[in-house]
Parts: structure tokens; C-alpha cells; sequence
């Protein structure tokens, strides 16, 4: 589950970890009245469950009230789109005014588990400010990843180890040491799954400071996390998706035109690279999940359907506890519903009682071919291109 | 690792009581599955199905069933509590079905089943079945698998299944298949389940299944060079198709940077001598291509 920068910050100063005075607003007159206290210049940053910001002018230094009018004219109550959202636009309610910081170094930190040493992972880099994903293909050796032992937590050794690698001077290290203690009381106890902060910049005064903030937590962890749960801004997510996981149905969307319905997250990955395989784009992906019922089956089909792109609706089932006759009569219980022309129909169902949900389905009204596995799948889709 | 299950293995199923460990209990049982007792905490003395003794703690099972596996189905937020406790009383492997445990939850519990030397596999995994043996321990359907000679290990349910269903419809049976499951943190790793294949006699021929997200490809294909694997082993990797940063269902499944990409693993793989299946359709079509060679 994302939150904002701001919420990131709040959930920071907590932890005592330092921030750069700021306010959070929600409209033109309030901004206008924090930039009147704050004097001269301060930072606009637009708050939307998005990276990329600064690139696309959702970051910005502003020295006038003219300036401030202008990004609040262009951005608050708007979409925002950057190189990172995939053609989904946010939109933009709040705005976050900060007092300008100096900086004399940027650099990167995060932390985030690795399955690959079963620990939570920090992660550290003197080149701040850029994306730490262009770091780490053009300058691997500055990116330093040292794993944290669940039973001692971050060590003094290993605080050391990053201020030097940091290139901090010695004097930085307390300052440093309890920033990395609270990070990681911050990350174990509220279930975060990334903290990620680019830049933290050393001012002119000394201090180690937070300038921006990322945090996202672990979704299984929600239900022992009612705070958290409280930070969450259904206006910066999919109504859809949101509908649908209420369900336990594992639905994103994206921008192609092949729908899918399929029951494993598994199986729902080879399915979508099925269709890029056959040269069309899948419109979703979509996971039913155990112990799907009929009406959590029509709920699938009608998330599906919700979106205008979609021409064609695959359904791959291996059923097991989910019963393929069940899910047939879920799937017209929706399209019955469904007050548009339905699209046409690719169906692949196995395992508990496939045959008699193909016959169901087959009896229908809808215009729907059927699959008897993947390559099938494929050469049909072919058709449809 | 006791990764090898078989016709000996007594299981007791954590959650017995409950709908999906109940419906999966008696499944297992008719697929050959010695499943000697049940564990459901209050509801100790029942016998579940007429003929499973239910008990209220994992030790009394053990106890009374000289029991060595625990299959476990018991909800999310109790889930590490019923790992911990069977790691406690001596059991040798513990399979977690259970989805959506925490992920700071499964970092100390890895740490307890390592000290305890105990095979822990899952959570959010499909579990094990050994159809040379007739032993499934886990959510499988059992009747899509044929006793044979290639071993399956995937981090999905239902492509296990599609794989093992396309073997089997071409007349390849398996040999032992393991899923271990889709979370960022789980016990068994790929590199486990490949060293066991490697030295099983029974094994052969591999299927390895990955998917986008994290590096645990990638450090299975260098552990395969650092041993000069010659077995062969065919291996697909799905998500290509899948966008940056998003969740696609399994947690681990986010791709982060360059490392979580299909084309590092597959690269990485190949590098390693594995055969790439390129489509999700062609599973068995290059496992047979290997087999005829």
C-alpha cells in the first residue's frame, strides 16, 4: 500500500528523524498564505501516489506569488502523469509546501527485504538525487546493499561502514546512527515494505535531512496495522481494484485489449505473456484466487467488462477447489448484467467438472471459442489481431 | 533439506477443522497421503471425517502419531504461531499453505526452522507430491500427475500444474514436484529443491519455473555453474508482459530494477546451460525435444 510524501514525513518526524519545515495544502488560498510566512522561496511538491515528479514540473522552486498561482492553476484538481505511471493519471488534491533547504550532499537510502538473504536489506548510495535505478546501471560501485540481522538489529560496525561509504565526515555518524536505528524501528513496526529516501541531504547547519520521503507497506500486514490502514487515499487508487480485492480477486489494470480472467497469479503472468506472445496486449491481470463462488466469479467478469478497452475476454481455469460448472454460470450471471454488446469469448477451462462448464457455457448466447490449452489459446488470439 | 516425501511420511494438517484444510486433508488422504492426525486448538478429542484424531496441540499429535510433516492451513495471522509450534515439537518438515502472512513475520521464522534444522516450505505455496510414491502434501489436483522421472519446482500453484498437465498429456511423468511458493521470504529456496533434484537418482530431467522479481533466479542459475550442473533442465520464466512496479498477485513478483526483469533471468539462465522455454505452451514440447535428443 503506497501513501504520500507528506503522510511519509509525518510518520517521520515520529521517529524523530528530521524533515524540512512544510505544509500540507489543498488549495490555492492556503498556499498563497504559508508562502506569505515562509518568505521569498519555497519548494511546491504535488502529492500523488507517483515517482518521477520533478521531471515532469511537480516539483518546483518558486520565488513569487505569481509562480505559486501558476503551479496551483496547473496542477491541484488535475491528472498528473510521469514517466512512471504507465498512462494512468493521478489526481492531484494536495500540495506540499516546504522551506527551502541547502544542500551540501545528496545521498540515498532505503530499506527493503531481499528474498534472496531473507533480511531486511539497507541500501545506500552518495549519488542522491537521481534515480537510484540509472545509478545502479551506470555506477554499481557507488550503490552499497548490507543486509540487517532480524536478531540485532543495524549494527554500529555497519552505521560505520555506510557514514564512510557515504563519504560523511566522522562528526556525522550519531547523527547518522540514529537515523538508521529509527528507519528500522519506523519499517518493523508499522509493516513497511520500502522506505526510500532520495535525497537526504546534509544542510549548510550540519544536519542530516530527510527531503523527500517514500513509504510503502507490506499489504498482508494491514490487518494488525490500523494506522496505517488509516493513510490510505482511495483517490490515488483504481476503483475497480479496490472493489475487486474486497473480494480477495487480484485485479490491475492495463492498456491492452485482451481481458483475462484466470485463477492463479502463476498461471494469470503466462497468460498475459500468451497474448503479447500472439502480438495483442492484455487489458488486465487478474488472479480470482482460492475459494472462488459464483458471485465472486461474476464479480471477476464484471471488473473485466468495466473497462472500454477491452475487445476480447480470455478465461484460463484449472479448476480444483474452484469448480469449473460454478464458474461458468458465474461468468453469464455477469454477462446477463452486462448492458453492452459482449465481447466475443476465448475459454479454456481444466480439471474439477471442465466438460459440463464448457456445456453450459457452449449453450449460451455469447459467441465464445474454445481452448484446449495454451498454444490453442495463442492461434486464436492470432485471429483477433 | 528432507525435501523427499513418500509413502512413509506421516502428516499431521495444522487447521484441519477448518473448510480448506479439512476439503485438502481428505484429498491428500485419497491420493495415498498417510494423514495421521489433526491439530485444531479447543477442538481436541473430535474425530474429524470419523476416522482422523483431531488434537489440541502439535505436541500431543506428535505424541500420540509419531507424526514427522505438518501440512498447515490455519489463517494468515495465526500462521507463524502454528509454524513456530511445530518446529518446537520436533517436526521435520512443515508445508505452509496459508497466503498473506507477513513478510517481517516469515523473516524470523526462516531464521527458527534454519537453527532448528527444519525443512520449512511455503507459505503461499501449493505444497509437495510424490507421484512415484503416492504422496501429496498440498492443495495439488492429484489426478493431472503421473509417476516418472522429471522433477517440477515452481513459485506458482497453477503453473506448476499447467506444466505437470502438459507432461502428463504427452506421457511424461514427474518425479517429485514442489512449489515454494510466490512470497518475498519463504523456506525452501530454488537453489534447495535444484540441489536435491541433482543428487536424486530418481530425477533426470528438471523443469524449473520462475517468474519476475527479486534475483532468486539468478543465484540459481549461478549455483548451477559453480556446480558444472549436467542434468538437463528446461526452464521458463513468465511475466515479460508484466508492468513495472506493480503487484501481479504473488508479493515477490514486483520487478525491481534490471535484476526482477524476464530478460536478466532468462539471460542469466541460459547463461547457466538451461533449455529456455520460450512459451508458456511449450513446457512439455521441450522437455520431450531434451528427452529424445
Amino acid at each position: 500500500m503506497k501513501i504520500h510524501e507528506y503522510q511519509a514525513k509525518e510518520l517521520f518526524k515520529d521517529y524523530e528523524i528530521k524533515i524540512p519545515e512544510g505544509y500540507i495544502c489543498k488549495n490555492k488560498d492556503e498556499i498563497l498564505k504559508i508562502y506569505k510566512t515562509l518568505n521569498d522561496e519555497v519548494v511546491l511538491k504535488v502529492q500523488v501516489h507517483a515517482g518521477g515528479r520533478g521531471k515532469v514540473g511537480g516539483v518546483k522552486l518558486v520565488k513569487s506569488e505569481q509562480e505559486v498561482i501558476e503551479f496551483a492553476d496547473r496542477f491541484l484538481g488535475k491528472g498528473f502523469q510521469t514517466a512512471q505511471t504507465e498512462n494512468e493519471e493521478f489526481i492531484v488534491n494536495k500540495i506540499l509546501v516546504e522551506k527551502v533547504s541547502q544542500i551540501n550532499s545528496e545521498s540515498y537510502i532505503a530499506l527493503l527485504v531481499d528474498g534472496s538473504n531473507q533480511s531486511v536489506n539497507i541500501i545506500v548510495s552518495p549519488e542522491g538525487g537521481m534515480d537510484i535505478e540509472e545509478v545502479a546501471s551506470q555506477y554499481p560501485e557507488s550503490i552499497l546493499t548490507l543486509p540487517i540481522n532480524i536478531i540485532t538489529g543495524p549494527t554500529d560496525f555497519q552505521i560505520r561502514k555506510i557514514n564512510s561509504f557515504l563519504r560523511y565526515e566522522q562528526i556525522y555518524y550519531v547523527q547518522l546512527r540514529k537515523i538508521i536505528r529509527n528507519l528500522y524501528k519506523l519499517y518493523l513496526n508499522k509493516d513497511c515494505s520500502l522506505i526510500e529516501i532520495n535525497p537526504l541531504i546534509q544542510n549548510n547547519s550540519g544536519e542530516i535531512i530527510a527531503l523527500d520521503a517514500k513509504i510503502t507497506f507490506d499489504e498482508d500486514a494491514l490487518f494488525r496495522q490500523n494506522s496505517v490502514q488509516g493513510l490510505r487515499d482511495l483517490s490515488q487508487e483504481n476503483l475497480v481494484e479496490i472493489q475487486t480485492a474486497k473480494l480477495g480477486i487480484k485485479y490491475i489494470q492495463l492498456q491492452g485489449t485482451v481481458g483475462c480472467i484466470v485463477n492463479g497469479a502463476g498461471l494469470a503472468m503466462a497468460t498475459m505473456d500468451v497474448i503479447n506472445g500472439s502480438g495483442l496486449k492484455p487489458a488486465n491481470f487478474l488472479d480470482i484466487g482460492g475459494g472462488a463462488d459464483e458471485h465472486k466469479v461474476s464479480e471477476a467478469m464484471s471488473a473485466v467488462l468495466s473497462d472500454q478497452n477491452v475487445e476480447v475476454v480470455l478465461i484460463n481455469l484449472f479448476g480444483g477447489i474452484l469448480r469449473c460448472d460454478v464458474a461458468a454460470r458465474g461468468f453469464l450471471v455477469a454477462l446477463d448484467k452486462y448492458n453492452k454488446k459482449a465481447p466475443e469469448l476465448i475459454i479454456r477451462m481444466l480439471g474439477t467438472n471442465s466438460d459440463e462448464g464448457k456445456k453450459i457455457l457452449s449453450k449460451s448466447r455469447y459467441n465464445i471459442s474454445f481452448a484446449e490449452n495454451l498454444n490453442e489459446i495463442s492461434e486464436i488470439l492470432i485471429t483477433k489481431r | 533439506m528432507a525435501l523427499r516425501i513418500d509413502s512413509n511420511t506421516k502428516v499431521i494438517v495444522q487447521g484441519i477443522t477448518g473448510k480448506e484444510g479439512g476439503f485438502h486433508a481428505l484429498k491428500c488422504e485419497e491420493y495415498g497421503t498417510q494423514i495421521v492426525a489433526g491439530v485444531t486448538p479447543g477442538k481436541g478429542g473430535q474425530l474429524f471425517n470419523n476416522s482422523i484424531p483431531v488434537f489440541n496441540s502439535v505436541y500431543e499429535a506428535k505424541d500420540k502419531t509419531d507424526a514427522d510433516t505438518s501440512l498447515i492451513f490455519v489463517p494468515a495471522p495465526f500462521a507463524p504461531d502454528a509454524i513456530l509450534e511445530s518446529i518446537d515439537s520436533g517436526i521435520e518438515t512443515v508445508i505452509c499453505i496459508t497466503e498473506g502472512v507477513p513478510v517481517n513475520e516469515m523473516i524470523k521464522i526462516y531464521k527458527v526452522a534454519k537453527d532448528h534444522g527444519v525443512t520449512l516450505i511455503g507459505p503461499n505455496c501449493p505444497g509437495v507430491i510424490n507421484p512415484l510414491e503416492k504422496c501429496k502434501i498440498g492443495i495439488m489436483p492429484g489426478d493431472i500427475f503421473m509417476p516418472g522421472n522429471v522433477g517440477v519446482v515452481s513459485r506458482s500453484g497453477t503453473l506448476t500444474y499447467e506444466a505437470v498437465d502438459q507432461l502428463s498429456k504427452r506421457g511424461i511423468g514427474q518425479s517429485l514436484c514442489i512449489g515454494i511458493g510466490g512470497d518475498p521470504v519463504v523456506g525452501t529456496s530454488f537453489i534447495d529443491v535444484l540441489d536435491y533434484f541433482i543428487s536424486d537418482d530418481l530425477t533426470e530431467y528438471i523443469v524449473f519455473i520462475g517468474e519476475i522479481g527479486g534475483i532468486k533466479e539468478q543465484e540459481a542459475a549461478e549455483f548451477l555453474k559453480s556446480i558444472n550442473n549436467t542434468k538437463p533442465i528446461a526452464a521458463l520464466i513468465v511475466g515479460a508482459s508484466a508492468p513495472k512496479g506493480k503487484r501481479m498477485g504473488h508479493a515477490g513478483a514486483v520487478i525491481s530494477g534490471e535484476y526482477g526483469k524476464a530478460e536478466s533471468k532468462i539471460n542469466s539462465l541460459k547463461d547457466a546451460g538451461c533449455h529456455i522455454i520460450p512459451h508458456p505452451g511449450k513446457i512439455a514440447e521441450i522437455v520431450e525435444k531434451i528427452i529424445n535428443f
